[in-house]
């Protein structure tokens, strides 16, 4: 490809290549400060014209690599940077087989990890990343990976998806440099890409003891509440909520069912996200006292 | 007329973890995942030793997990093995 770029994030590499000079210069400029693959193997990302002829005429990125999903909408060439993005995303959630993959965020303190799964809107990215900037270490807003032999997660800090309202938020207490460009009119909404904290860098090989986890639920009018959740419910939701469950068979469920008897889960209601951030520091403390 | 005999996987088919008095199962032959309630998991371990009609299971059911005998239990039987034949853990022998 004209244009390539080679990253690792945690215990994946990737390898980005693009018809297009701009989504490879944001994605060099977004992770700037990350490492280079430490071996051969890597995942593969193409970022490609639809039609051959559309790389110049009103440019649409089409999304390629070792797993593709059919008859994904090609992308406008300015959200470049979302469809490297979500082809990097795709790679993980389709080829990862060392980890059992959970949509979580996770952060870490003390060596323990507290990962947050829900729902899209639930708030999970928003919260990790204000945690992640106030003496958490952020380990993943995306992807948790819980290794099936130890039954520890991995970190994956990828670059931070703010959507819509957080970012304004972030913007006030994260320095502009480390935000990538102002993506509007996505399929998402408007998005904008955050570096996550120096820390979680250069502590990407570190794994954690998942300590808690939590189930956040965003309304507005919401009032702010917190429930208990059994094992067997929180098993449930996890497995709703891993892309390769299913596919890694008896060793995933050897280690969710493990996680789900070893770590407190609760559920959270929140309408803000300081009463969150809140909630979660007291069900911290809890747990350790 | 002699009643459908049912049977199901031997125990080292399945993989069983208990969560807050609900079962998790993994069926290795199929890589399915279940969350079971009781008496299904009872039921699977019977049946998982041998082939055997409702009411012989009913029996042993009964003498195993001290089971008081109640009006209805037999059909309340039926229709979990008709769920957990719908679910691929017992088929019809």
């Amino acid at each position: 490809m004209r244009h390539a770029i080679a990253l690792r994030i945690g215990p994946a590499s990737f390898r980005v290549g693009s018809s297009w000079r701009g989504p490879i210069e944001a994605l060099a400029k977004l992770y700037d400060g990350y490492p280079a693959p430490d071996r051969a193997s890597a995942f593969t990302v193409r970022l490609e014209p639809e039609r051959p002829w559309r790389r110049w005429l009103r440019p649409s990125v089409a999304v390629g690599g070792d797993y593709v999903l059919p008859g994904a909408s090609p992308l406008a060439l300015e959200h470049g940077l979302l469809a490297a993005e979500m082809g990097m995303n795709l790679q993980m959630a389709l080829g990862q087989r060392r980890h059992l993959l959970l949509h979580a965020s996770t952060v870490e303190r003390d060596g323990r990890a507290l990962l947050m799964t829900g729902h899209s809107g639930a708030g999970k990215s928003t919260l990790a990343a204000i945690l992640g900037e106030r003496g958490w270490r952020l380990m993943g807003d995306e992807f948790a990976l819980l290794d099936l032999g130890s039954g520890r997660l991995h970190p994956f800090p990828r670059a931070i998806s703010l959507k819509n309202g957080a970012i304004a938020l972030l913007e006030t207490i994260v320095p502009q440099d480390r935000f990538g460009p102002m993506l509007e009119g996505t399929p998402k909404g408007t998005l904008r890409h955050l570096r996550p904290h120096a820390e979680a860098i250069a502590r990407m090989n570190e794994t954690a003891e998942p300590a808690m986890i939590l189930f956040p639920r965003f309304g507005a009018d919401l009032p702010a509440g917190v429930r208990p959740v059994g094992p067997a419910e929180a098993f449930v939701r996890l497995t709703q909520s891993s892309t390769n469950y299913v596919d890694l068979g008896e060793p995933a469920f050897v280690a969710l069912t493990g996680l789900v008897r070893s770590v407190p889960a609760c559920a959270i209601d929140y309408g803000d996200t300081e009463t969150a951030i809140g909630l979660v520091g007291d069900l911290w403390r809890g747990r350790t006292s | 007329m002699p009643g459908s005999r049912y049977a199901a996987d031997a125990p080292h088919l399945l993989r069983k973890v208990e969560l807050d008095g609900l079962t998790a199962l993994f069926h290795l032959p199929s890589g399915t995942t279940h969350i079971l309630a009781p008496p299904a998991p009872e039921i699977l371990a019977v049946l998982g030793e041998g082939p055997a009609d409702a009411d012989t299971l009913l029996d042993a059911l009964r003498s195993r997990y001290a089971l008081v005998e109640q009006e209805g239990e037999r059909s309340a039987l039926l229709a979990r093995l008709a769920e957990l034949e719908a679910a691929g853990l017992v088929q019809r022998a």
